[in-house]
């Protein structure tokens, strides 16, 4: 159920394989590291845990479905691509550290939330889509195509289990441009996105501070503190704030904070 | 959580769609355009499924235009109608079904002004007022109540304007605007957008 997804929650009706494995670092198998498990691959090192059945004998794997805080927004110098970098497998926190950022290219990224191996794949394929797309045409591709080739192709595999929710960020001769993608098969270009179990808690403080007229530092400020409010309430938030700048000529990364220093730097300053 | 509504003239079609583009419980989007031109007389509203909507829209659109490219001229609102209609009934027993609901609005020289109201089912009716939605539930009485056939434009509009208000007034969803187009001989218009604050005329 949608609303289950968006909140993480594991209570949404998933009918799965008969092992839940330990997670690992090494990704083997069923790794349920990153927010997503991958299910039906080849290798297989995984324990029996009997936690994961429930009283009725159905046994359900912990859907950690956009278990994250990523938003994007676009303002007069471009736009800000501000992520959160934790991993969850249930409540356990298997990474701190995870790059939800992905580089499409030096003027496109694109954002991470759903399962990591899908959007790795999917917007690397992008990658190359563009790369294709820039040979044949002999110009950088727009952002709106590059988001309508990346729905078209999720598009074919919608109700398959794909799961990512991303947003194409990029400057190209229409000026900045974002685009919200996800494997149910939207596609919305629009000035401000948040996306993950914690996007509400994002949106929330994006939409009281988001001016036309902000600075680059005011916009990154405020990027950098809407990823911190969503992880200081969200459980499935956290790690590092991911900040990246996407102006006119390319993108540039601004910088990485830990959560736990910017709330002793935003308690110092109240 | 969509609306679209649709209401015939006598020589024109005013048609509405709300501009929200949600996902579970948040608006993603608050100026999202529902409404697909097929052709210079013809719209197409479409509400449903994530990414059915905008890909069967945009296959309907496409295959409408290159109809006009092979045979000089462009289709009929009923024969766009109908064509729309045959693809959604033939995808609905296959593998992919698409889980769209469609208002289309058309003016045709010869027939004059028609909506037709196509539903997941593909089923198809040609009808005088149309809507879809749970707000339809809310507004078709009212259109059952004060529609006539010989209704003005402004008469159109105040009508409109009074769906959407019982809309804003009962419905538990907050739909803050709406897309407003009509379709006569000249072909597609847009009006102005109807916010939540637009006072309205109830008669």
């Amino acid at each position: 159920m949608a609303l289950a997804s968006v909140l993480n929650s594991d209570c949404g009706d998933f009918s799965f394989e008969s092992t839940q494995p330990f997670p690992n670092r090494c990704g083997a198998g069923h790794s349920s590291q990153g927010f997503d498990a991958t299910p039906g691959d080849g290798l297989s090192f995984f324990v029996k845990n009997s936690l994961s059945d429930t009283d009725d004998g159905v046994e359900r794997k912990i859907e950690f479905l956009h278990g994250t805080t990523t938003l994007a927004f676009k303002f007069q110098h471009g736009v800000i691509v501000a992520v959160d970098s934790r991993a969850t497998a249930g409540s356990y926190i298997a990474s701190q550290t995870v790059k939800k950022v992905i580089e499409i290219n030096p003027y496109l990224l694109g954002t991470m939330a759903g399962g990591a191996a899908d959007c790795s794949f999917w917007e690397r394929l992008l990658a190359r889509q563009c790369r294709i797309y820039e040979l044949r045409n002999k110009e950088r591709i727009s952002v709106a195509a590059a988001s309508k080739l990346l729905a078209n192709m999720v598009y074919q595999y919608k109700g398959m289990g794909l799961s990512m929710g991303t947003m194409v960020c990029g400057w190209d001769k229409r000026g900045p441009g974002l685009y919200y993608v996800d494997s149910e098969g939207n596609r919305v270009c629009g000035d401000l996105f948040a996306v993950g179990s914690g996007s509400m808690y994002a949106y929330g403080v994006m939409d009281s501070g988001l001016r036309q007229d902000l600075s680059v530092e005011e916009a990154c400020e405020l990027g950098r503190r809407a990823i911190y409010q969503a992880t200081y309430r969200d459980a499935y938030s956290g790690g590092q704030v991911n900040l990246y700048h996407v102006h006119s000529e390319g993108w540039t990364r601004v910088s990485q904070d830990d959560v736990l220093v910017l709330h002793q730097q935003y308690k110092a300053q109240q | 959580m969509e609306y679209l509504i649709g209401i015939q003239g006598p020589d024109f079609v005013l048609v509405a769609a709300d501009n929200v583009a949600a996902s579970s419980i948040i608006q993603m989007k608050h100026d999202y355009d529902k409404m697909f031109k097929l052709s210079e007389k013809i719209l197409l509203l479409c509400v449903g499924e994530a990414g059915d909507t905008v890909q069967f829209a945009e296959y309907i659109q496409k295959n409408v235009q290159l109809y006009k490219m092979r045979n000089g001229y462009e289709l009929s609102p009923s024969a766009a109608a109908n064509f729309t209609r045959k693809n959604l009934a033939e995808y609905l027993r296959s593998r992919t079904p698409y889980h769209v609901n469609l208002l289309l609005a058309g003016y045709d020289d010869a027939d004059g002004p028609s909506l037709f109201y196509m539903d997941y089912l593909s089923s198809l009716a040609k009808t005088p007022f149309a809507a879809h939605g749970y707000g339809a539930f809310l507004t078709l009485s009212i259109l059952d109540r004060h529609y006539r056939p010989d209704l003005t434009r402004e008469e159109a509009v105040d009508l409109l304007k009074m769906c959407i208000a019982e809309l804003n007034r009962r419905f538990i969803l907050n739909l803050p605007s709406f897309n407003v187009r009509v379709i006569d001989k000249e072909g597609i218009h847009d009006l102005e957008k109807i916010s939540a604050g637009t006072k309205t005329d109830t008669n």
